[in-house]
């Protein structure tokens, strides 16, 4: 397919569609809103329902049912709207059902602002809602990238019974960039028999219960042990992760979205005066790519590292828990949506450089 | 070849749509493109901005903090632009809004007069495709026909009547850097 301009929401909205994706609820919040603009024109098109529910916790709580009903099923907001999704999301979390769930992330707290932001860092990667879960958080750096991962994004969610969180930052929804869609009329979907689609009444298979109450002590020890062992296999097999320009380089940048973007620049500006840099660009925040990002730091050649963040220092905190003092990390960023330009990253590795 | 453009001036005079169809004209003809608006509060009569990046490689960064070109619509969004061009870069300005000159003098700087030049082609609505006409002249990073194709795509069939007055529009801008 051609490849066409398209704003990051609109592609997002339409990647979700092409992946098998038929629901979507959700409720209005600035900058995401072209995503059910999106879905509302689209889902009846292709069969599928859009509902704009009358509240975040109406919408997330939709997700469930139609997530505990075996469907393919998408949310989105921005972070005002996602902190009262986040008790939906345990629950999705603790019933064990797969959705993907997309976060425009805008700067906080409270209302904030509404430009991009990285400040749902720590609520979308250690937890958000109460309870010891976790979700599968992919943060794509692109509009092709993004379209890319949809796909991957609901098998995810499929095959681990997890809540799959796209966090991106306000721009990559905003932004036009020119994109090619992987079209895929009939998208082959998963079975899961695990799904509550109607009780059988000559009993040929158990009744499905969809259900985040283990009133019991040794039941929810059950539910723990089986998310446990799902968490170690995620952690084991689905990291994903870029390295740019790190083999042999001084210096190493550290940021995601649309940050890491900005950080290639200033890798580019580095290296034109005579500085090796590299950028090391985790594509899931959860599972963190610690392997790989300590391999990047035990090479001889890195004398340092640099977190770039638009928020006021959260990534910051794995990437230290993942080269574990072997080399110095720094930070560079602020919250409330400023985002710092290529020269000043370059500059700030000069000065690291003549420190 | 990169191109880093801002456009700017007030809600409803095109500066979104000129960016537009500069990156889907850039990459109509193969080349990478990215267009970032401004998203904030912004209503009809108030500012507005978008950056456009074309290039021939991968672009890194979309985001334009030193253009190579500034093309401004109203007084506000030169004097907020201004210094912000790279030396050796190009400030378009609108003459028939902005009364004042550009200030820098390590810059090149075009005066079109949009309005005028609209009203000449009797519909005051392409002065954005005056000053886009403009920027190609210049830059001639995509060919005015790769441009008329985005647009018509964006308008549709039903509206292809507008093609040869947005034709001339930009050829008309073109010429007036030429002179």
């Amino acid at each position: 397919m051609a490849k066409e301009l398209m704003k990051g929401c609109e592609a997002i909205a339409e990647a979700a569609i092409q992946a098998g994706c038929r629901y979507f609820f959700g409720y209005p919040i600035t900058p995401q809103n072209d995503i059910p603009e999106y879905m509302s024109l689209r889902l009846p098109q292709v069969g599928g329902c859009f509902l704009q529910a009358e509240s975040e916790l109406a919408a997330i709580n939709m997700v469930y049912g139609a997530g505990g009903a075996g469907a393919r099923v998408m949310t989105s907001s921005s972070s005002p709207g996602i902190s009262l999704k986040q008790e939906g999301i345990s629950t999705i979390a603790g019933a064990e059902v797969p959705c993907v769930i997309v976060n425009m992330m805008r700067g906080g707290p409270g209302l904030g602002n509404i430009q991009a932001s990285q400040g749902d860092y720590f609520q979308a990667v250690k937890g958000g809602g109460h309870g010891d879960y976790r979700s599968i958080v992919i943060a794509p750096s692109s509009i092709q990238e993004t379209v890319d991962l949809m796909p991957h994004a609901f098998d995810l969610a499929d095959n681990y019974r997890i809540p799959v969180i796209i966090l991106a930052d306000g721009l990559i929804g905003q932004m036009m960039e020119p994109v090619e869609l992987h079209m895929n009329p009939n998208p082959m979907l998963p079975e899961k028999p695990w799904a509550a689609q109607g009780w059988d009444p000559k009993g040929t298979r158990p009744r499905a219960i969809i259900n985040s109450l283990y009133i019991e002590t040794e039941d929810l020890d059950g539910l723990m042990t089986r998310l446990n062992a799902r968490y170690d296999v995620i952690r084991e097999k689905e990291v994903m992760v870029e390295k740019y320009h790190t083999e042999g380089a001084e210096y190493i940048l550290c940021a995601y979205g649309t940050v890491a973007r900005v950080c290639k620049a200033a890798v580019r500006i580095l290296e034109e005066n005579g500085i090796k840099a590299g950028l090391v660009r985790p594509i899931t925040l959860w599972p963190f790519p610690t392997k790989e990002v300590k391999e990047v730091f035990e090479q001889e050649s890195v004398k340092a590292g640099l977190t770039v963040e638009i928020s006021n220092g959260q990534m910051v905190e794995d990437i230290r828990l993942a080269v574990n003092g072997i080399k110095p990390i720094e930070y560079m960023g602020k919250g409330g949506s400023i985002i710092p330009a290529a020269e000043d990253i370059a500059e700030r590795i000069m000065q690291m450089r003549r420190a | 070849m990169v191109e880093r453009n801002i456009f700017a001036g007030f809600g409803g005079q095109g500066v979104l749509l000129m960016g537009q169809l500069l990156a889907a004209a850039g990459m109509m003809e193969g080349k990478n493109t990215s267009w970032i608006p401004s998203y904030g509060p912004e209503m009809r009569g108030g500012t507005a901005n978008c950056s456009v990046m074309l290039s021939d490689q991968e672009i890194d960064s979309p985001l334009v903090t030193r253009p190579t070109s500034l093309i401004v619509m109203n007084r506000p969004s030169l004097e907020k632009f201004e210094d912000k061009v790279v030396p050796g870069g190009s400030i378009f300005v609108n003459s028939s809004m902005i009364d004042i000159k550009v200030k820098r003098t390590d810059v090149n700087a075009y005066y079109v007069p949009c309005t005028e030049i609209a009203a000449e082609l009797g519909n005051s609505k392409v002065s954005n495709m005056i000053m886009l006409g403009a920027y190609l002249g210049k830059s001639k990073c995509v060919e005015v026909e790769t441009v008329l194709k985005a647009l018509l795509e964006k308008l549709g069939e039903k509206k292809a009547k507008l093609i040869p007055l947005n034709r001339e529009a930009l050829l008309r801008g073109a010429s007036c850097i030429e002179e």
